[in-house]
């Protein structure tokens, strides 16, 4: 099978721990383009700043215009969804919020499909709306892989169970497991 | 996992699927272009892919070309799309930072000419102009002030004309004119009724509401202050660049330029007649004469 291309994360509450623990037992090595929309994300910086630590990848914030980076996490900043051209570079938008949410999951994940088809992982974590589960769809519509933390596991169930229920996933795992996967989908 | 030879039947069909939605796409903004002279051939691909699928789900289409087939035939279709392309999403003194330092920075240099005109393009449903109404207001310089409100969606034009809002946005409006600066409470400017507020209709006195579009429609003003927040952020390069050096043409010399918070000008060649104010606020002005001459003494 062919190596994916990109990783794409959503979460919301609880998003931020979820994250340093997925974004920290990542293999360094990996070189798929990383893309996360966490609700809690505020104004500049911030969210990327503090996971940058956590990561053995580098971290960073989308910037619109600007081409998403092979073996990097790109951060969606608040207040702007994220998406991407078919050249891999960013665009944002201040189309309304989706399921009360700017940067949105689905947005993104449905953007990110059209881009990369059936090259895509799509992983849905802990959260309180139902944000993601409609874009976790367009990535399996697409051909891409879907993985949910499993509900039981998430600070907040809400979002991984929307997922589980409109989506479904060919995935559905503890945390701990879900970096594991991805490396190994990733660099095998 | 699918066996290997599955997967590359599902890669193909799944590419077959993304060319043919391209293919309608394509001839759905040719049919834009042609029929109703509207161009989108140049905005960013990815917003108004998503735009336009909202669209065939919110008419109950099966596809961009039953979108298409109505827009060709059916007189009274066009505003039902441009509505739906247009994202009049807006706030009163959205980013409020940007809204203190006009009010700090570019309201004492307005204050030196003896008329003043602002454009604001892509008002949307009018929440901005109304802030810098107001801001005008209370620096003493209304009176003397003229505000070009543009937009290409006639129905957010008309939205703002009339100045009515959700009452449920009040609250976080009031929040961001106090950290702009204001000196009153924003509720003195507007009277609350059930569900709705509706802003004081004095503040429209000095306001010009008027059709323009940014890709087709030529400068109408000398202007001391554009104002052009979240508009450029969907157009692609070349767009931006062209929209950029209308605003250009439009200011006089010293004139300001403020853009949105995740714009910038570093795209853009007419970047060069301008200066940045303050780079992060996307503040910039239009480079005066000596400044122009200087730059290209150096070069
Ligand atoms: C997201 S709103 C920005 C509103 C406001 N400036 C703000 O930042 O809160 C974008 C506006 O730009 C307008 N717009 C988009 N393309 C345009 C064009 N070609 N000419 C004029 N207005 C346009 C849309 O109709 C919409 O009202």
């Amino acid at each position: 099978m062919a190596q994916p291309e990109a990783i794409a994360i959503g979460c919301s509450k609880g998003g931020f721990n979820a994250l340093k623990l997925l974004l920290g037992a990542l293999d360094p090595r990996l070189p798929q383009t990383v893309l996360v929309c966490c609700h809690t994300a505020s104004g500049t910086g911030v969210l990327s700043g503090l996971l940058a630590s956590h990561s053995a990848l580098p971290v960073v914030e989308a910037v619109e215009r600007q081409p998403a980076a092979a073996g990097t996490v790109h951060i969606a900043p608040g207040g702007y969804h994220l998406l991407l051209e078919h050249d891999q570079h960013f665009a944002l938008s201040v189309d309304e919020p989706v399921c009360f949410s700017r940067p949105s999951i689905d947005v993104l994940f449905s953007s990110a499909a059209d881009v990369y088809h059936t090259g895509l992982i799509g992983v849905v974590l802990t959260g309180a709306n139902r944000d993601g589960a409609h874009g976790l769809a367009q990535i399996r519509d697409h051909g891409g892989i879907a993985v949910v933390q499993a509900p039981a596991n998430a600070e907040a169930a809400t979002m991984p169970q929307a997922a589980l229920d409109i989506s479904g996933a060919d995935y559905c795992l503890p945390l701990e497991k879900i970096a594991q996967l991805l490396n190994h989908l990733c660099l095998t | 996992m699918p066996a290997p030879s599955l997967n590359v039947e599902l890669e193909r069909a799944e590419l077959e699927r993304a060319e043919l939605e391209q293919i309608e796409l394509d001839l759905f903004v040719q049919a834009l272009k042609r029929r109703h002279g509207h161009d989108f051939s140049q905005y960013a691909p990815a917003s108004l892919t998503r735009r336009v699928r909202q669209l065939v789900h919110a008419h109950h289409c099966s596809s961009i070309t039953g979108l298409t087939a109505r827009l060709l035939h059916e007189p009274d279709f066009l505003p039902l799309v441009i509505k739906g392309l247009s994202v009049p999403v807006s706030e009163m003194f959205r980013d409020p930072q940007v809204f203190l330092a006009l009010r700090e920075h570019v309201l004492p240099v307005l204050a030196s000419y003896p008329q003043i005109t602002v454009w604001q393009a892509g008002c949307a449903q009018g929440q901005e102009v109304y802030s810098l109404a107001i801001m005008l207001e209370e620096a003493g310089l209304y009176e003397r002030s003229h505000i070009f409100a543009t937009d290409f969606n006639p129905d957010a034009l008309q939205r703002a004309q009339e100045g009515i809002y959700p009452a449920r946005d009040a609250q976080l409006w009031s929040r961001n004119y106090l950290l702009a600066g204001g000196s009153q409470s924003l509720a003195s400017y507007y009277s609350a009724r059930y569900d709705f507020i509706k802003l004081d209709q004095r503040l429209r006195r000095n306001i010009t509401f008027a059709n323009h579009n940014l890709v087709t429609d030529k400068v109408f003003c000398e202007a001391h202050l554009v104002l052009c927040r979240n508009v450029l952020i969907y157009f692609s390069n070349p767009l931006q660049n062209h929209t950029l050096t209308l605003f250009r043409d439009s200011l006089v010399r010293g004139g300001h330029l403020c853009l949105g918070l995740r714009e910038s000008l570093d795209f853009a060649p007419v970047a060069a007649d301008f200066s940045a104010v303050d780079a992060n606020l996307r503040l910039y002005r239009r480079s005066s004469q000596l400044m122009a001459e200087a730059r290209d003494g150096a070069a």
